[in-house]
């Protein structure tokens, strides 16, 4: 019943050219903690699956990537996430490109243990032209319509970051939004649930409505408490987006040898020394950033 | 007292509210700063059903919230088709089609762009308009690179019933707002900026426009308009950080 877990734990469970998906959206609550200790292991050929964000663009830079399979990768408030520009114009990942809808229904039809599922979304677009695989399909009834056969996107595993979980793997989001979190569980074998606070199961049902407890213990099979685990993207309402360090991020992650630097100050150590190091750069942690940059 | 002349942030304001114009109660998904003070605008004149979001979760009546609208059910609203988009557009063709995705060769690009995001699902599910801050020749190209949200001609291609929710509406620049109001859906100007001649919007454009023999102006904002806009909707005057 106690699915408490270590970082270690978890990338000791995870293999090279693995699919991982990835909860959140954009630099929105990203289990940041988790993809860090992905990158310090050096796994290898992984295929992400993920409503793109830094996430992304770190494992990216850490060699840890094979295959992006996403409608965007973008760090919200500064659109385009450098690495992932990067790598892509230097052919050094593959990408599976596809409308925001797709990639939700490819996801949702693994979760239903469907082989695909039929969406508009795609229909007279090139994403039908850079994906060569993907087919579309004839309504069988009266209408006949042809709709594209998004195809399911099952994972090896999944990686999500909520405020709150109890030691069992029931999850509580308390800021606006769920994403798409749960559904990631849903289609993943193994899944992992980093969060801001471990607490007890009362204290978890307390916290906020029924309906916000986005993952129970059926969908979840490690539990990370990772306190600023989401770090620099957003994790409301106990923080905003660190703005500074993303900015910090996307001017050095233009440079190789700022980059190097950005890397010897935050990532070559463990987790622990990663907060450090944020703790020690200060800064104002306390906005919570207003809206911009929605879906598109 | 006469309010200061407007400026061409303003009129661009204006002409974003307008392409909601009897759109009633749908979801705007104003995407830049000068379309979210449009339908903002809109919201508090003449389309005051109109539905907006903080740009996350959170549906907004004027200044108050009034529901909660997260990404999943945002999925449902484009099925639905009650949404109506201002999206923006790194390359956009004589038929409408928009890139967002990357300029060159997809397969190792020149420049990775965002990716499609939500532009094939949108455009093939509700009505889309574009917002262009820069009317150059760059983004006004014969042919776009990657298709993200579709055009005219590729919803023709695809016939009936595919391409019976297809609609691009206008086209608001810079100089002038465009549109599609032509025998073959291929982009026409229907008015230019006051301050901005025909030839301007021609030779800003990098594929051959229609240009109807008699081209008005783009409408003023009206007194109040102005007042709400300088005001209420954007005081920090953030819409010249897109127009100046």
């Amino acid at each position: 019943m106690d699915k408490v877990m270590t970082l270690a734990d978890v990338v000791g469970e995870l293999r090279s050219g693995m699919t991982i998906g990835i909860g959140g959206w954009g630099s929105r609550r990203k289990p940041m903690a988790l993809v860090r200790a992905i990158c310090r292991a050096g796994l290898t050929g992984l295929t992400v699956v993920s409503y793109g964000g830094p996430d992304v663009g770190l494992l990216v830079a850490a060699g840890c990537v094979r295959r992006v399979v996403t409608g965007f990768v973008s760090l919200d408030t500064i659109a385009l996430e450098p690495h992932f520009r990067q790598a892509r114009q230097d052919g050094a990942i593959e990408l599976t490109e596809l409308d925001e809808g797709m990639l939700y229904w490819g996801l949702l039809a693994a979760a239903n243990r469907l082989p695909f599922l039929p969406i508009r979304a795609g229909l007279g677009s090139d994403v039908l032209r850079v994906n060569p695989s993907l087919r579309t399909i004839r309504s069988p009834y009266a209408d006949g319509e042809e709709l594209v056969a998004m195809p399911a996107l099952p994972l090896d595993a999944a990686l999500i970051h909520l405020n709150r979980a109890d030691r069992r793997g029931n999850g509580r989001y308390l800021g606006p939004d769920p994403y798409f979190d749960d559904l990631f569980c849903l289609a993943a074998r193994r899944r992992y649930l980093s969060c801001e606070r471990v607490v007890g199961t009362d204290e978890l049902v307390a916290a906020g409505p029924p309906q916000a407890l986005l993952v129970n213990r059926m969908m979840v099979d490690g539990v990370v408490p990772t306190p600023n685990g989401a770090h620099f993207t957003s994790c409301v309402p106990d923080y905003g987006r660190d703005e500074a360090f993303q900015r910090e991020y996307a001017t050095a992650a233009a440079d190789p040898a700022d980059w190097a630097r950005f890397r010897a100050t935050y990532l070559n150590g463990d987790e622990d020394d990663y907060q450090a190091a944020v703790r020690a750069r200060g800064g104002d942690r306390s906005a919570v950033q207003p809206a911009s940059g929605g879906r598109s | 007292m006469t309010p200061a002349e407007p400026t061409r942030a303003e009129v661009c304001v204006v002409a974003c509210a307008e392409a909601w114009r009897g759109d009633g109660a749908m979801l705007a998904g104003p995407m830049a700063i000068i379309p979210r003070l449009g339908a903002r605008l809109a919201q508090r004149t003449f389309e005051p059903d109109l539905v907006l979001s903080d740009g996350e979760a959170t549906l907004v009546h004027e200044d108050a919230v009034e529901g909660w609208l997260p990404y999943r059910s945002v999925f449902q609203v484009v099925a639905a088709g009650t949404r109506h988009v201002m999206m923006g557009a790194s390359q956009l063709d004589r038929y409408g089609n928009q890139n967002i995705s990357c300029i060159g060769n997809w397969h190792r690009p020149s420049s990775q762009l965002l990716g499609a995001r939500g532009a094939p699902g949108n455009t093939i599910n509700h009505v889309t308009s574009y917002w262009v801050p820069r009317h150059s020749p760059r983004t006004f190209v014969e042919r776009v690179d990657m298709v993200s949200g579709l055009g005219y001609d590729r919803a023709a291609a695809l016939g009936s019933p595919a391409n019976r929710f297809h609609e691009i509406r206008v086209v608001v620049t810079n100089l002038a707002v465009l549109d599609f109001a032509t025998p073959d859906r291929s982009m026409r100007l229907r008015s230019v900026h006051p301050g901005v001649t025909v030839a301007e919007v021609v030779e800003a454009t990098g594929f051959a426009l229609t240009v109807p023999a008699a081209v008005p102006a783009t409408r003023l904002p009206t007194a109040d308009e102005l007042t709400l806009i300088r005001d209420r909707l954007d005081p920090d005057g953030t819409r010249t950080r897109e127009v100046r």
